[in-house]
């Protein structure tokens, strides 16, 4: 069964103006995938997508075989952006039970269970010795390491990231592909990201996405293959973001 | 020094004062758990609306009251109806995000003064006022006013039981709590009506114009204290109880009208941390400079 699979999905926010056109793809269970793509090119629809927070205008979307509204106890999931109010009082380990919810009976306080389930997060994270610390004390890295956590505490099967990375500086971004390398193991990694340094050995495929989608295993992609799928250099790709149409060329392997 | 308040309150025939105190004490409960919400969520301005909006409610059933006969109908049932009703109007627009979200809440702001003024100038009988909603006065609070606060103060408690974690959630970040499966919609409103019956609840005593301070410092103040929300909850009900009881003593020495007093305190307080906060981190400042020593000096 495929964890994770899109059937001629078309999408748009704006009639007329579509994001996603006929974009299929399948994603086999235990695989990882990173998609890359320009920006406004319908990387983090893919993933609202796949998380039943929007919905298509045609095409079909499969979780794990059903509907992604009634699997998403089995997917973790790390937005983008977090509208984070810096004063808000929060300790790292509620921010992390978070990703208990829609768990059990979804009444009253979180059971022991729960409170264990995020520790068990916050220790593969390496930030159980702050559980109880303030969410908006923590640096930049501590804080994305949180936000990891949380989407792994329902233990989940699939794992959607979109853009980790942004906003930390580069030994994080080591640590964190590091982190992500050993979760790869336990599910599938589905990661949204601008930088391509993150196409590396243990992601199977790269998805690139620029309103349709294509699929691009991991071994083809060398400097000439990345030079031609985005245009220009990879620099230019990484600096501006920019993956002319014209210039996108595809290679299927 | 004796406390005019202790006394006061032994006073046989100050139950109305009895009244405010146990009604003040019931309602930070409220207070103290939606305010940090609200605070948190960063929407006091929709509670200032509704709170508001109760006033259109109230005109109308002082209308009903004296002008149409409606005897059990009382200003404070119509300041719940229309505070209910502006929170799910303002509530659907923001989440349906059609419209200018600050136009919409201050159009319904407005709507719901006009309201209750136009209806009380309607009112031809003598001696009806809407001063009293307004600024508040303890004058009013009546026992079946007491029943009211405990009753919807219980509601508030149960709901904040049994869903707290709902809501800390819609508070932190919208998106992940709707990826996890929580009907955001339904306890964002489900949030703004809380306010709505918080805000009646102390209607009487500070008043329509007030209330929203009530909501929001004695929560302001404890998220600087508190490291989570529910330590940040306890820390407001106790400062809005004590806000409430050092405002009456206040009220009473000194002559003030309740409602001013109140806020006042709670105000004075605010502020007063606000200053100690800045100078202890003008302070800390130097200290940090390079050269000028390795650790900040001890509080």
């Amino acid at each position: 069964m495929s964890a994770l699979e899109f059937k001629n999905i078309s999408f748009s926010y704006v009639p007329g103006k579509p994001v996603l056109e006929q974009a299929s793809f399948v994603l086999n269970k235990g695989e990882s995938i990173c998609i890359v793509g320009p920006n406004g090119g319908g990387k983090s629809t893919l993933i609202k997508l796949a998380l039943g927070l929007e919905q298509p205008e045609t095409g079909e979307i499969l979780v794990f075989g059903s509907r992604p509204e009634t699997m998403r106890h089995r997917v973790g999931y790390m937005p983008q952006h977090i509208n984070f109010d810096p004063q808000f009082p929060i300790t790292v380990i509620d921010v992390v039970l978070m990703g208990r919810l829609g768990a059990g009976l979804g009444i009253g306080p979180f059971r022991k269970s729960d409170r264990a389930a995020a520790m068990v997060a916050l220790e593969k994270v390496d930030l159980a010795d702050i559980s109880t610390c303030r969410f908006s004390e923590l640096s930049g890295g501590q804080r994305q390491r949180t936000l990891i956590a949380r989407s792994l505490v329902g233990n989940p099967d699939l794992l959607l990231l979109d853009e980790p990375t942004t906003n930390v500086d580069q030994t994080i971004e080591r640590q964190f592909r590091e982190t992500l390398r050993k979760l790869s193991g336990e599910m599938s990694i589905v990661l949204v990201s601008h930088d391509l340094s993150f196409v590396s050995g243990w992601l199977e495929h790269v998805l690139c996405v620029n309103r349709d989608v294509h699929m691009h295993p991991t071994a083809s992609i060398d400097g000439k293959t990345l030079q031609e799928i985005f245009g220009r250099d990879i620099v230019a790709v990484r600096h501006d973001h920019d993956c002319p149409p014209g210039d996108h060329v595809h290679h299927h392997g | 020094m004796a406390s005019e308040l202790l006394e006061a309150l032994n006073t046989p025939l100050n139950g109305f004062l009895r009244h405010a105190v146990i009604a003040g004490l019931l309602a930070s409960v409220s207070f103290g758990m939606v305010g940090t919400y609200i605070v948190t969520k960063r929407i006091t301005y929709i509670a200032g609306a509704i709170a508001h909006c109760a006033l259109g409610g109230i005109g109308f059933a002082l209308y009903a009251k004296h002008e149409l006969g409606w005897e059990s109908f009382d200003p404070l049932h119509g300041a719940l109806i229309a505070a209910l009703a502006s929170a799910l109007l303002i509530g659907t627009v923001v989440l349906s995000r059609s419209e200018r979200e600050d136009t919409v809440i201050g159009a319904t702001w407005a709507t719901g003064m006009a309201t209750g003024f136009m209806f009380v100038k309607m009112v031809r009988r003598g001696g009806v006022s809407i001063e009293s909603w307004l600024f508040g006065d303890i004058n009013f609070v009546s026992e079946t006013d007491l029943w009211t606060v405990a009753i919807l103060s219980t509601g508030i408690l149960v709901l904040v039981l049994l869903f707290h974690r709902q809501f800390v959630a819609v508070c932190f970040d919208e998106d992940f709590a709707r990826a996890r499966g929580v009907n955001v919609p339904l306890f964002y409103l489900l949030l703004l009506c809380m306010s709505a019956v918080t805000v009646v609840v102390l209607v009487r005593v500070v008043g329509i114009i007030m209330v929203i301070a009530l909501f929001t410092l004695p929560a302001a103040l404890g998220s600087r204290f508190a490291r989570g929300l529910a330590g940040m909850m306890v820390w407001a009900i106790v400062l809005c109880a004590l806000f409430l009881v050092v405002g009456l003593e206040c009220s009473l020495r000194w002559n003030i009208t309740a409602g001013p007093s109140v806020i006042l305190v709670a105000a004075a307080s605010y502020f007063t941390v606000l200053l100690i906060g800045k100078i202890r981190a003008c302070r800390r400042v130097p200290s940090t400079m390079p050269g000028k020593g390795d650790a900040p000096p001890p509080d």
